[in-house]
């Protein structure tokens, strides 16, 4: 048992080393430039790199959201503004289409007809759209309730922090868009590959985030 | 003005008034006038400049060259000499502005000349300019040209991304120039802390202007720093280990590190000032709830990185330095290595030692004032290093040489003179005096600024395949150095004294004396910028004596210099195969220096690309429509920003070949001329005969 793992251990390091029997996982590159996969290595770890900054953005909002959570200044507060109901009807959309984009990768890694992964993507896209639907929405009963960013540090912390995630989520919705247009306009290349590949993790980090926005923002708030 | 009537109006908040020379004709309050004048004085040397430099592009016909070979380009080399004109037009006018200040201060007893919004929009861009708009484009342009070199790379990891970063930060100077012209400038000095900077303070455009500059330079380095960790980590030429990179590189890679964490809190920061601004949001207000000190802390969380961001790099040229003009390998490589990474990770803990002042508890200063002294064993680390090799070394004392150890002596005073401030009974003391402002500059000009000048005298060769004159360099570095010790060593009796930063004027007649030592030492560093100006036209004058096309006028020891001066487009016809530190100077020993490979192969490297220059023009006009609040240009910009997004996602096959007979062909010329060429001495090194091609002289002894 363990010494299988220290194989597979093994295997990978000895991969990694010799870049030609390495291929970026979760992606499935055409072999016809050999320097395609150490490209594309590059350009998805640099967009890692890109979400550990964007990552260190959104922690500012959120250590601004904590420290002004006091400063309500006699405008309504977390339990006069937020309602569960809706928030956890969006984050279960928001966690579809996570779902459903990893089922979108999956028909890309696999070469799955086309039409499935672009089914999948439709999918996903649907559900962003609802889920965009869904949180103005809530800002607008929320303004209606009295709760707007001009009333309070509170309310300032909060219009600071969650909807620089819708923000984000609608570049992604935009961005998805583009990457249907490139499938119908370049197919499957490897650079529309690499665009769908970083894509995907933005997507999930989108929704990594929405986790703590939950957790923090919804559920720390009214607990 | 209010939301509806700015809608209706097209030019926003434009009109007769928003210019300062009309300001000035419709005024008849003497002093106004004065001030006035230095303002339109400026402002018109900012548009004649333009003018002049549209007109000679015009006369000799270069706006096509321009176009095509230069604001294009995604050649890393080219990108990186961008970075480094800017860097150097921008610190023109912050020399200026310093000097025009240290005037003020030598008459400022009881009054002066300078208005004291004038002089504080003169700290305000000085501050601001030289550190985003100088520094930064500085380093990143030596860094841009250098790390891709030393590491034996075609490129770095992202071409046109880097282009953009260039043409944002372009874009953000682009809009300090134009403050001077239309509206005002930000008083809120570089770090602007609100409520000051609120609405309720500062109501014009000043703030705004300064809001969206770094807002525009933060985006761009942020994303520089991407690309360059993104470049260190995965284009290194085969066989190079980390720990043999070169500690430029080294330093580079820890900046761009620091550069992706340290940035974000800095944009993040100016955005929610903004939104307090324009959307009466209360992160910062006094009232309702608002917390200026979350200010403070965001943005000294990137600010004390910052200092180091700026530092490191200058580290890494001086390494280079003190061991290529010694003759030796570096001393103590891996101690350094671990140094610059253990400044750039107790970095992000001291923060607070800004605001000791504050009220927080004696504790917590406490922990912050001992995090702060820890940075000084690192650093006295590479002091030693520094030191040990030149011991026995054959130290040649040229320009570059006189900086590093100028910036050896000086820097360990303010290493000094930053361990007291780090202790919270003393910053008591002195906080907020000019004593600080010696602390700083002592960090800013003997450490990153004569870092970067001696970067610039090194490499400068290597960019455009002649050395630069000598003589006018000595001038220059001499005056650069005693004009900053006169400027400036005053200033740590004056604060001992008692007088505070930012003061216009002054009522203490005992600060006189010291403040004309100042002025008389800023009028030397003005002379040094002279210097530095006609040791570049001299230079190019006699570039013909003192061309080193073969490519390595100082013995040089990392790769950048084992290919020609200038490098092809490609950088290297093979890309080398690396087993050891100081590849170049073994390959050189080995007597492998100039070979010729077995076979060449087509080169494929990126595409010129109009997106970088599109990016940087409709950002700077959305900035611009954002200060005046002029609506549609703000949405429309914003559009066509992401239009040239979208568009470039579609376009593919951006990359050109350049094929193998090409390569071929310009190697060889090369490798004839380096075979051809006479070997020289260290001893000829500033005279006509270094062709770039270096006698072994040395033979290394391990330390
Ligand atoms: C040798 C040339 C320089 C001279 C003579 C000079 C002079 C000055 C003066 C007179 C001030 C205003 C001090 C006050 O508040 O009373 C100032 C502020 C400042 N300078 Fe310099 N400076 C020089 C170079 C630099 C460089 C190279 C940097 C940065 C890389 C720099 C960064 C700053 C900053 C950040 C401020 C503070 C602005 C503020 O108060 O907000 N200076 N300088
Ligand atoms: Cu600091």
């Amino acid at each position: 048992m363990i010494s299988e793992l220290f194989k597979r251990v093994e295997f990978y390091l000895d991969a990694r080393q010799n870049k030609e029997i390495f291929i970026y996982p979760g992606l499935n590159l055409g072999a016809e430039h050999s320097n395609v996969h150490t490209q594309a290595e590059a350009t998805v770890f640099g967009f890692w790199v890109f979400l550990m900054s964007d990552a260190i953005i959104f922690g500012m909002a959120f250590a601004t959201y904590a420290t002004l959570l006091q400063g309500t200044a006699g405008s309504p507060g977390p339990r006069e503004l937020y309602h569960l109901g809706p928030i956890f009807i969006e984050t279960l959309l928001l966690l579809t289409s996570s779902f459903t984009f990893g089922m979108a990768s999956i028909a890309m890694k696999y070469k799955h007809p086309t039409s499935h992964l672009v089914g999948w993507l439709l999918v996903t896209l649907v559900l962003g759209v609802i889920f965009l639907g869904m949180e103005l929405d809530d800002f607008r009963t929320m303004f209606a309730a009295g709760g707007l960013p001009t009333q309070s540090g509170f309310l300032s912390g909060f219009f600071g922090l969650v909807p620089l995630h819708g923000l984000h989520v609608t570049a992604g919705c935009i961005w998805l868009v583009c990457m249907l247009g490139q499938i119908a306009v370049h197919g499957l290349d490897s650079e529309t590959k690499l665009g769908l590949l970083r894509l995907a993790l933005f997507w999930h980090f989108l929704d990594i985030v929405w986790i703590f926005i939950f957790s923090v923002v919804y559920l720390g708030g009214l607990a | 003005m209010s939301w509806s009537t700015t809608l209706n109006h097209p030019l926003g908040l434009l009109d007769a008034d928003s210019f300062p020379f009309l300001a000035m004709l419709g005024s008849d309050d003497s002093d106004i006038f004065i001030n006035g004048l230095l303002g339109s004085f400026a402002a018109a040397l900012v548009v004649i400049s333009v003018m002049v430099v549209v007109a000679l592009l015009t006369r000799y016909r270069a706006w096509r060259t321009l176009w095509f070979d230069w604001l294009t380009s995604a050649d890393h080399k080219k990108i990186g000499i961008m970075y480094v004109v800017l860097a150097l037009v921008m610190l023109v006018r912050a020399i200026a502005e310093a000097v025009l200040m240290r005037a003020q201060g030598a008459v400022g007893l009881d009054g002066g000349f300078l208005s004291s919004d004038h002089f504080a929009q003169l700290f305000s861009t000085h501050g601001t300019i030289m550190i985003f708009f100088m520094a930064m484009p500085f380093l990143t342009g030596l860094i841009n040209y250098v790390v891709p070199l030393q590491i034996g790379a075609r490129d770095v990891a992202f071409p046109i991304l880097n282009s953009i970063s260039l043409w944002l930060t372009v874009a953000g100077a682009a809009l300090v120039m134009t403050s001077l012209v239309v509206g005002v400038f930000s008083t809120g000095g570089w770090f602007g802390y609100p409520p000051y900077t609120g609405t309720l303070y500062n109501p014009g455009v000043g703030v705004d202007y300064w809001i969206w500059s770094l807002t525009l330079a933060s985006l761009g380095s942020t994303l520089t720093g991407i690309n360059i960790a993104v470049t260190i980590y995965k284009k290194r030429a085969p066989g190079m280990k980390l720990y043999y990179m070169p500690l430029f590189t080294w330093t580079a890679l820890c900046t761009a590190i620091m550069m992706i964490f340290a940035m974000p809190p800095l944009t993040v920061v100016t955005l929610q000032l903004a939104l307090d601004r324009y959307l009466d949001f209360h992160f910062f207000t006094n009232g309702l709830g608002g917390n200026q000190m979350n200010f403070l802390n965001m943005f000294w969380l990137f600010g004390h990185p910052e200092v180091y961001i700026l530092i490191l790099p200058a580290f890494g040229v001086y390494s280079e330095i003190f061991s290529t003009f010694s003759g030796k390998v570096l001393f103590g490589y891996k101690s350094l290595v671990w140094a610059t990474m253990s400044i750039a990770f107790l970095s992000f803990l001291v923060w607070l030692h800004h605001f000791f002042t504050m009220g927080q508890s004696g504790h917590i200063n406490a922990v912050f004032g001992i995090a702060s002294m820890l940075i000084g064993i690192p650093t006295g680390v590479k002091i030693y290093d520094w030191m040990w090799t030149m011991l026995r070394g054959r130290v040649r004392f040229s320009v570059p040489m006189i900086y590093s150890l100028a910036f050896i002596f000086l820097f360990v005073i303010g290493g000094i003179t930053g361990i007291m401030l780090a202790n919270p009974i003393l910053d008591y003391q002195v906080h907020n005096t000019v004593f600080l402002v010696a602390h700083f500059h002592n960090m800013a000009v003997p450490g990153v600024l004569f870092g970067m000048l001696a970067g610039y005298t090194f490499w400068f060769p290597k960019a455009f395949g002649f050395r630069l004159d000598e003589r006018w360099g000595r001038i220059s570095a001499y005056c650069w150095i005693f004009g900053w010790m006169g400027a400036f060593f005053p200033l740590y009796i004056l604060g001992l004294m008692g007088l505070p930063r930012r003061s216009v004027a002054y009522e203490q007649a005992s600060y006189v004396p010291l403040e004309i030592v100042a002025f008389v030492g800023a009028l030397l560093v003005a002379a040094a910028l002279m210097a530095l100006v006609i040791q570049l036209w001299v230079s190019i004058k006699h570039r013909e004596e003192n061309r080193v096309f073969v490519g390595d006028p100082w013995d040089g020891r990392s790769l950048e210099w084992a290919t020609s001066a200038p490098p092809p487009e490609y950088n290297f016809p093979v890309v080398p195969s690396i087993n050891d530190r100081d590849a170049f100077t073994a390959a050189k020993e080995f007597g492998v220096g100039y070979q010729e490979p077995d076979t060449y192969v087509n080169i494929e490297i990126p595409q010129n690309s109009a997106m970088g220059p599109v990016f940087g023009g409709t950002s700077f006009l959305l900035a611009f429509g954002l200060v005046w609040q002029i609506w549609w240009l703000v949405i429309l910009t914003g559009l066509v920003t992401i239009g040239t997004l979208v568009v470039r996602g579609f376009q593919r096959d951006t990359l050109k070949i350049i094929p193998a007979e090409t390569v071929c062909r310009a190697h060889r010329h090369w490798i004839q001329a380096a075979r051809s060429a006479q070997p020289i001495k260290r001893s000829q090194e500033h005279t006509a005969a270094n062709k770039g091609r270096a006698a072994l002289e040395t033979v290394e002894v391990s330390t």
